[in-house]
């Protein structure tokens, strides 16, 4: 009765606290401007279907892919032995599922194989990290959380896996020692040889390792879901509104910017019409300069970046050595909007710390090195879009602070006085056709 | 204005005399200044002439699509400039659209349709791989036969609008060996002229774009390097020039390699 009484306090507590830290990501998101996005809904669907559940974009690189889709479909299965865990933990049954006979057997034995090859991937993904230690995880804006975020999940699957499979070998052996409690149900492929180790137990000792990893599993699965809305982790649930909302049409076409639209609109007819303004809202911003002026879908991109590099490994102008880099444009436009979070908490929602996202955390030299090539949209495999927050961003140096690089101006002046970002005459247009 | 053989008509010639075109030719700025993206355009207005596509161009109206102020962030150059095109554009009722250049076709495809300029936009090696298609274009052997040739895809027509095949199947047609480099298609390197980065100096790095992916292109020692954009033209030459390869490499864009394999 304790136990159960526990472990539903446990549960409650630990889903109150990940429902509230979820609630507060979505307002932050929401914090962004508006941007409605309910188009193309079959396309919605089939893009999240493929990309988010289908991994497809992750096969470009073959190794991570793999070891990534065992951890995946190990994490998405053996949720189906959390269940069992859950009303375990809260009827005081043991196997509780185990009624499904041949059937169960077969779910245990594939959950432990599941476990093993998640291990075997943390393993491997902890080598690369650390002692491979590929480049794309070891770049100027990888430090030292961003770096221990990811050990530490790593680590974490490493100890929940390790539970789960000494508890099978504990329960396994109590079975078969006909155990009060212990109903034979379950086949027990991977743990069984763990049974050399354990066997020279008493029941006692073995029961205590039994329940002792189970709490162990559950509450390291209660913490883990607390850590994750924290984490870079937080794609193994957002990526899949994130693809879900991506953007569909093709990818050079860069958003239409109305506000500007309805102004040139008056400049070049005089009887033109401006639309009605409500005069107690201030005019929008033109571009962004802090994260309220992207959309709330860049800033549910910036909560979905796990930060594994793949834009900034594609990155022409970071591959040539500048200082831009797509994937610290995301985790700036995340930070920022964690620190503008909890300004909104403490000091209330209309609180200004003088900060902004461009100039504190990123800089005009970042912004200014992209070459607008899409290679970072298409490599993320979740359809993060860091070049949309980059063009945001040089809209509000060009178009609010007139910031743009000297030669980028001369070609503006060129531009509207010859019709060309070259000096040249208009009445030269068709000299080529002259040899 | 006459060519060595024939006249190109503006739009304004054509409706003076009844006429339309089937094609609009958008030339672009660097099509019309830029003296290395001129051989450009004549290779390809030579190539609708031979292969009787009634076309025209702007001439002294066509301006700047906008396309470097929307990139550089200035939204009110790019709208103003895009409506005054489209203003034109309209005004000859025009439906169909050929450009040489990746950045115009991508500007006049796909940001104009939402400021009241709807085209049928078709990049030249569509063009060509249309026209190649329908037998109205045949390349026998030619100066290519045999060559060894890479092909470097331009940003804004590959991964900006998904296409890729259409250059590939035109160089397919010169009976060359095709290489590909390391990084093409959807994964390929820009060549660092994109995003009005053509306009201004790089910012300060180990190495400049146009380097890095020149290199690449020289590492499968090919005879001609392909382009179909006169951006990366600009940056691969000058890469190529760099890496002092000039002599025996060649940067051409595809309408001048189909134009020269037609002794045109």
């Amino acid at each position: 009765m304790i136990s159960q009484f526990l472990f539903i306090l446990l549960l409650s507590v630990g889903i109150y606290f990940f429902v509230i830290r979820v609630k507060k990501v979505l307002r932050n998101i929401n914090l962004g401007r508006e941007k409605v996005i309910n188009d193309r809904k079959k396309e919605r669907w089939q893009t999240m279907a493929r990309v988010a559940m289908g991994q497809s974009k992750m096969g470009s690189r073959p190794v991570a892919a793999f070891f990534h889709l065992l951890i995946y479909v190990g994490f998405v299965i053996i949720n189906i032995e959390v269940l069992e865990i859950m009303i375990d933990g809260v009827f005081g049954t043991h196997r509780v599922l185990s009624f499904l006979g041949g059937f169960y057997d077969f779910l245990i034995g594939s959950f432990e194989y599941l476990a093993i090859g998640v291990l075997v991937a943390c393993v491997v993904f902890l080598v690369r990290r650390n002692v491979i230690r590929l480049k794309r995880f070891h770049m100027a804006e990888m430090t030292s959380w961003p770096k221990s975020d990811a050990n530490l999940i790593l680590i974490t699957e490493i100890f929940l896996m390790t539970a789960f499979l000494f508890m099978n070998a504990s329960d396994a052996l109590l079975q078969s020692r006909e155990a009060s409690h212990y109903v034979l149900a379950g086949a027990f492929p991977v743990s069984s040889s763990l049974f050399g180790m354990l066997g020279s137990y008493s029941n006692e000792t073995l029961i205590m390792i039994e329940r002792g990893c189970w709490w162990f599993h559950i509450i390291g699965i209660i913490a883990f879901l607390n850590y994750v809305p924290y984490s870079k982790h937080f794609h193994i649930l957002l990526a899949f509104p994130n693809t879900w909302y991506s953007n569909l049409n093709p990818k050079g076409q860069f958003n239409n910017m109305e506000s500007v639209t309805n102004e040139v609109k008056l400049m070049m007819d005089p009887a033109a019409v401006s639309p009605p303004t409500d005069p107690n809202i201030p005019p929008q911003r033109f571009g962004a300069k802090d994260v309220k002026d992207l959309n709330w879908k860049q800033l549910m991109d910036a909560y979905s970046c796990t930060e594994c590099g793949r834009c900034t490994s594609v990155c022409p102008a970071n591959i040539t050595g500048k200082l831009l880099s797509p994937r610290k444009i995301m985790m700036d436009t995340r930070d920022r909007l964690e620190e503008v979070g909890k300004n909104f908490d403490l000091k209330g929602a209309d609180y200004d710390d003088g900060k902004s996202l461009i100039n504190d955390y990123i800089k005009e030299e970042e912004i200014w090195a992209c070459t607008s090539c899409n290679a970072c949209v298409e490599a993320c495999p979740i359809l993060i879009d860091p070049l949309s927050i980059i063009m945001d961003l040089r809209r509000f140096k060009v178009m609010e602070e007139s910031a743009a690089p000297a030669e980028l101006n001369g070609m503006f002046t060129k531009m509207e006085n010859n019709g060309a970002p070259w000096q040249f005459s208009p009445a030269d247009r068709m000299n080529w056709t002259e040899n | 204005m006459i060519m060595e053989d024939f006249k190109v008509n503006t739009m304004a010639e054509m409706m003076a005399r009844g006429e339309k075109p089937e094609i609009l030719f958008w030339v672009g700025c660097a099509g019309s200044f830029d003296d290395r993206a001129k051989k450009v355009t004549k290779a390809l207005a030579k190539i609708l002439h031979h292969s009787r596509v009634k076309f025209a161009v702007l001439g002294t109206e066509e301006s700047c699509t906008g396309d470097p102020a929307k990139r550089a962030g200035n939204e009110f150059l790019f709208q103003m400039s895009a409506m005054n095109n489209i203003a034109v554009l309209n005004g000859y009722e025009v439906t169909k659209i050929v450009t040489g250049c990746p950045h115009c076709f991508n500007t006049l495809k796909n940001e104009y349709p939402e400021l009241g300029g709807n085209y049928e936009v078709l990049h030249h090696s569509q063009l060509l791989q249309e026209l190649m298609d329908a037998g109205k274009i045949t390349v026998q052997g030619g100066a290519y036969q045999g060559k060894k040739i890479t092909f470097h895809d331009p940003c804004y027509l590959g991964r900006a609008n998904n296409v890729y095949e259409a250059p590939r199947q035109v160089i397919m047609r010169l009976d060359s060996l095709m290489t590909e480099m390391k990084r093409s298609r959807a994964n390929g390197l820009c060549c660092g002229a994109g995003g009005a980065q053509m306009f201004k100096e790089p910012e300060n790095g180990k190495k400049d774009i146009n380097m890095e992916r020149s290199e690449e292109a020289l590492a499968s020692s090919p005879d001609t390097i392909a382009v179909a954009c006169p951006f990366c033209m600009t940056m691969m030459s000058d890469g190529v020039k760099l890496h002092e390869k000039e002599d025996s490499v060649k940067v051409k864009d595809i309408a001048e390699m189909i134009a020269e394999a037609m002794d045109l």
